[in-house]
């Protein structure tokens, strides 16, 4: 009510005056804020116009990013394997060039350019100021150096500059273990953190340069550097220094390494060996290989063709990515799990007569040798390496608690390696095979899957650590390849590398009875030619798989070591001394005829090396028997920490090892 | 139903097409201003084609949302005003719960398709509610209806801050003040409520943002951080210095093409111009500027009544707001706020939101008062 007395008493016209009033006030009051704008903007332009006219000429000082140094990668004592090596590269600061596509359309006659070069430039140039400069071609020849030098004056703005590229002296022997690094492209601009590649070219591509690429890279720093009016350098007035990337110790031995890669004498395969009382691997090899300072500046099409039409693919690390069925080299490892399943004791026998029939069924399964073994404990089975014996073990077991058991070792899953690209390889269970077909799990599936054939699938290197956990008395360790990493100027500091969980095997026992099966595979099974005169008692086993499937139940005579070759797979695990354990070797070769005469000696090689490297004074005893070096022994002792070394450091054996290395008296066939 | 539906739009769209209702002068200087934007927008973005098309495309989009408010009568706004003020304070407090953080503040709502900030709608439905709640009261206010005011200033303005946008927390409480000014409130209480504001500066002071603090504190000494905060304001005066009395000319700005300038398309686009066309294209745009909020104020003195005339003289007064904080903060005579140089910084949400104003300016412009 009150409202509609005070609407009806308000007075339209003088309220439309009032607001005249006040609209006029309030257009004065703006051209009076908008004058003092232009009264500002006259003190700036007018009367401190030639202060900073001048200020503006004179803005030519630059932040410019400086990369950092990339870390070095070292071996176990210091050897250089990934080095950096001044070079030369043509830049360019876009600001200073008049016309771009001219002058990429005529430098290309002074210095060839490749399509790639000008698409990762083109695209670089976008994500930069316009005076950063940017790469436009790396590695520039002496003789490029010398035309460019000629024909600067036609391109300002562009200018040879040198910086450093990256050299792995060592060649293939390492490539699929470091890996290296390749020149940024349009895609690695996309997911790398600009700010700190700014002024990088290069950028980790495989192997440890990928893995630890964090680590290698650095924080880039920068100067403030004044230019002239061509964009060239007068003066640096600020320096903030980067901090180069860390160095990476491998526990690798460059000798073990080089003797591994050796004894495949070519023939496709691979071979890991891992300290089994800390997971680090002592050599990593993957034949053939390839060179990987083809790729660092860029590879060209010609050597990258022939590298990936070749039929031996040596691009492909077969010890981390190829998986085949691991054959009899699965028997200890379930040997293992029997005894610790309680569902077998050592003594504990089977009749082997040549073949194995499951209760009920009309499918027999053959043993290795026609007639079999006879009565036949475990001990026996894996030196012997008797199907019957794993045939039958696997059927009481069970295949869900045999793949829970495998499982336990490392097998079916990624070993955690720091590499990327790791295959999980196949663990045969229920669950697998549920996924992948609509059958159930038969039964013979798990009587072959006792003797590692069928369905498994497994990779060097999880076999390596499979056979490195046994060794270290069942306590699982992830393999690792650095084991120290060390900042400029600064000691190395260990990485840690606790084990991964407690130890597998419950009763000390079990593990004797595997070993001593082990030991027999070598002083009498199917291993016993290989190590003749070996300084130390090894433990191994040999596996033979078949790269096809059976046709029929026939035997095969053919007796022929090609033939064979090109039927099996030959794989030989092992590790010593036998008393206290401190390297464990897989060796595997794609296209072997047997597994202990094949791949056995190259096994025997690597330790050789291996005790050569280490001076040749394994203790016969290091650790008090039937403790495990476990993770009361963690960190490890000091000789397991490089010292910084000299990066020229010869890569020889230390001077001592020649008097006491073992000649290799005939033990290889 | 859907027929009638659609038959009726297709009858308003031709209406629209053969009697757009809009004051031909606004429209005028609003087209110059759109052109002056996107020649500058095409020398400080480098020549970028995309961004030209996409800042034109906003100018069509807030073109036509301009027309079609022009055909709301300012008595349906009116009606609409509590319920529109409503809708935009709840928004605000959903951003408050759940928006999206983006570069530290937390502005924006996310709607799927698009994102928007509903601080910018604020911008419009601020003066309009200020403008309904005195329409009916006897005017000049008393202190009770100040005070109401205020609280309906306060609340919206308190929240954005909250964001923190200081920029938009600014332009809409002037807004909603300017709605007060034009309502013919006393100038002895204007001049209390000023010294009652001052007063509170050391308070407000308290209240800032460790960032906010030293924007203020690197406008009164920028030399003292060259490199960091400091780096805007130095670099920006220097293109405006540098530009002189008539400019280095049309893409020949070495500050901004050099990247000296940080954020040469957005918030300072303004020093491209200045270093570009000089003191004389600065007091040619301050001209054009004085001319489009001249002739909003035109418009409202014109207007039917007293909801019509507060809005659009409010809106009018408000984009001067605009243009003398942007223009304060290039030439360093202002702290660093987040405040767009109307239609002529790149970016979406102010031109449409600013268009969208000017259509309701057209609306009251077509329901004028009759001379007699």
């Amino acid at each position: 009510m009150a409202l509609k007395r005070r609407r009806s008493m308000k007075d339209a016209r003088g309220e439309s005056a009032l607001f005249q009033r006040r609209a006029l006030a309030g257009f004065v009051l703006i051209l009076l804020g908008l004058c003092t704008l232009v009264a500002r903007y006259h003190y700036l332009q007018v009367q401190r116009h030639d202060e900073f006219a001048l200020r503006s000429e004179n803005n030519r000082i630059k932040p410019r990013a400086i990369p950092p140094a990339r870390g070095l990668i070292f071996d176990r004592n210091g050897v250089l394997l990934a080095d950096n090596v001044p070079a030369f590269r043509l830049e360019v600061v876009p600001e200073q060039v008049p016309d771009m596509k001219a002058m990429l359309a005529e430098i290309g006659t002074v210095v060839p350019l490749g399509d790639d070069d000008i698409e990762t430039f083109k695209k670089q140039l976008k994500q930069n100021r316009r005076f950063d400069s940017v790469p436009l071609k790396l590695h520039l020849t002496e003789d490029e150096i010398a035309r460019f030098a000629i024909n600067r004056w036609r391109f300002p703005g562009v200018d040879v500059v040198p910086y450093l590229t990256r050299r792995y002296p060592y060649g293939p022997l390492f490539a699929h273990v470091v890996g290296y690094v390749s020149r940024i492209d349009a895609d690695d601009l996309n997911r790398l953190d600009a700010d700190r590649y700014k002024g990088t070219s290069h950028v980790g591509r495989s192997g440890l340069e990928r893995s630890y690429e964090d680590t290698l890279h650095g924080e880039p720093g920068y100067e403030l550097v004044e230019v002239n009016a061509d964009g060239r350098t007068q003066a640096v007035l600020e320096t903030h220094p980067p901090t180069p990337g860390k160095n990476l110790y491998l526990s690798i031995d460059v000798r073990v390494q080089k003797a591994a890669t050796e004894a495949f004498d070519g023939r496709p395969g691979s071979a890991v060996a891992i300290d089994p009382r800390n997971g680090q691997v002592l050599a990593m090899v993957s034949v053939p290989s390839y060179d990987p300072n083809l790729f660092v500046n860029g590879i060209s099409k010609a050597d990258y063709t022939a590298y990936m039409t070749a039929e031996d693919k040596p691009l492909l690390n077969r010890a981390l990515k190829s998986a085949y069925p691991p054959g009899s080299t699965v028997k200890p490892f379930l040997a293992l799990g029997g005894l610790e399943m309680g569902i077998r004791r050592p003594e504990d026998t089977v009749l082997s007569t040549g073949q194995f029939c499951i209760p009920g069924q009309q499918r027999c399964y053959r043993d290795a040798e026609v007639g079999g073994t006879g009565v036949t404990n475990m001990v026996r089975a894996i030196e012997l390496s008797t199907n019957t014996y794993f045939y039958k073990l696997a059927l009481d077991m069970g295949i869900d608690r045999l793949s829970s058991w495998m499982g336990g070792l490392g097998f079916g899953k990624k070993t955690g390696i720091d590499l990327l690209g790791e295959a999980e390889g196949i663990l045969p269970s229920r669950e697998w095979k549920a996924t992948r077909s609509k059958y159930p799990w038969f039964q013979g599936e798990t009587v072959i899957a006792g003797i590692g054939q069928g369905y498994w699938n497994v990779t060097s290197l999880q076999l390596a650590h499979a056979t490195a956990t046994l060794a270290g008395h069942g306590i699982p360790y992830e393999p690792r390849l650095v084991m120290a990493t060390a900042a400029v100027k600064e000691h190395p500091v260990p990485l840690p590398n606790p084990p991964t969980g407690p130890s597998l095997i419950r009763k000390p026992h079990d593990w004797d009875v595997v070993n001593q099966g082990m030991e027999a595979v070598v002083t009498g099974g199917t291993g016993k030619r290989v190590f003749i005169g070996f300084p130390y008692v090894v433990a191994g086993k040999s596996g033979t798989a078949e790269r096809f499937s059976r046709r029929s139940n026939e035997v095969d005579n053919n007796k022929n070591t090609a033939y064979l070759a090109a039927r099996h797979r030959a794989w030989f695990i092992a590790y010593t001394p036998t008393e206290a354990p401190r390297i464990a070797v897989v060796a595997m070769l794609e296209a072997g005829a047997w597994g202990a005469d094949d791949a056995g000696p190259i096994v025997r090689k690597v330790m050789e090396a291996w005790i050569a490297a280490t001076g040749g004074s394994v203790p016969p005893k290091s650790a008090p028997e039937g403790v495990p070096a476990g993770p009361s022994s963690v960190p490890e002792v000091p000789e397991d920490i490089p010292v910084a070394t000299p990066a020229d450091m010869p890569a020889g054996p230390p001077p001592d090892s020649s008097s006491t290395a073992q000649p290799d008296d005939g033990g290889n066939p | 139903m859907i027929d009638a539906l659609q038959d009726r739009l297709v009858s308003f769209l031709r209406r629209l097409m053969k009697r757009p209702r809009i004051d031909l002068p606004l429209a005028f200087g609003l087209l110059v201003l759109a052109g002056v934007g996107l020649t500058t927008l095409y020398s400080a973005s480098g020549g970028s084609m995309p961004m030209i098309l996409s800042q034109a495309g906003r100018f069509v989009m807030g073109g036509m949302l301009l027309l079609l408010i022009s055909r709301i009568p300012p008595t349906v706004l009116r009606s609409w005003t509590p319920w529109l003020y409503a809708g935009s304070v709840a928004l605000l407090l959903v951003v408050a719960a759940l928006g999206e953080v983006r570069s530290g503040s937390k502005r924006w709502l996310d709607l799927g398709v698009l994102s928007f900030q509903p601080s910018e709608l604020l911008k419009l439905t601020m003066p309009m509610m200020v403008a309904w709640y005195l329409h009916p009261r006897q005017l000049p206010p008393s202190w009770k209806d100040i005070v109401t005011v205020g609280i309906l200033i306060a609340i919206p303005a308190g929240l954005i801050a909250e964001q923190p946008d200081l920029g938009t927390a600014l332009l809409v409480s002037a807004a909603g003040a300017f709605a007060l000014f034009l309502s013919g409130m006393r100038w002895w209480k204007i001049g209390s409520l000023l010294a009652v504001v001052g007063g509170m500066i050391p308070v407000a002071w308290h209240f800032l943002h460790e960032y906010q603090r030293n924007r203020v504190r690197t406008l009164l000494d920028p030399e003292s951080d060259p490199l960091g905060n400091g780096w805007h304001i130095i670099q920006s005066q220097i293109a405006v210095g540098s530009g002189g009395l008539f400019g280095k000319g049309w893409q020949h700005g070495t500050q901004s093409r050099l990247d000296f300038l940080p954020e040469h398309t957005t918030d300072f686009i303004f020093a491209v111009f200045s270093e570009e066309f000089g003191l004389v294209g600065v007091i040619g745009i301050m001209l054009l500027y004085a001319f489009i909020i001249g002739r909003c104020l035109w418009i409202a003195m014109e207007a039917r009544d007293t909801y019509s005339r507060l809005l659009a003289g409010a809106i009018g007064m408000s984009f001067f707001v605009y243009v003398f904080v942007n223009g304060g903060m290039v030439a360093g005579m202002l702290p660093v706020v987040g405040v767009p140089m109307p239609l002529i910084s790149y970016g979406g949400t102010s031109a449409v939101s600013l268009l969208t104003g000017f259509g309701v300016l057209m609306s009251i412009h077509a329901n004028r008062k009759v001379h007699d």
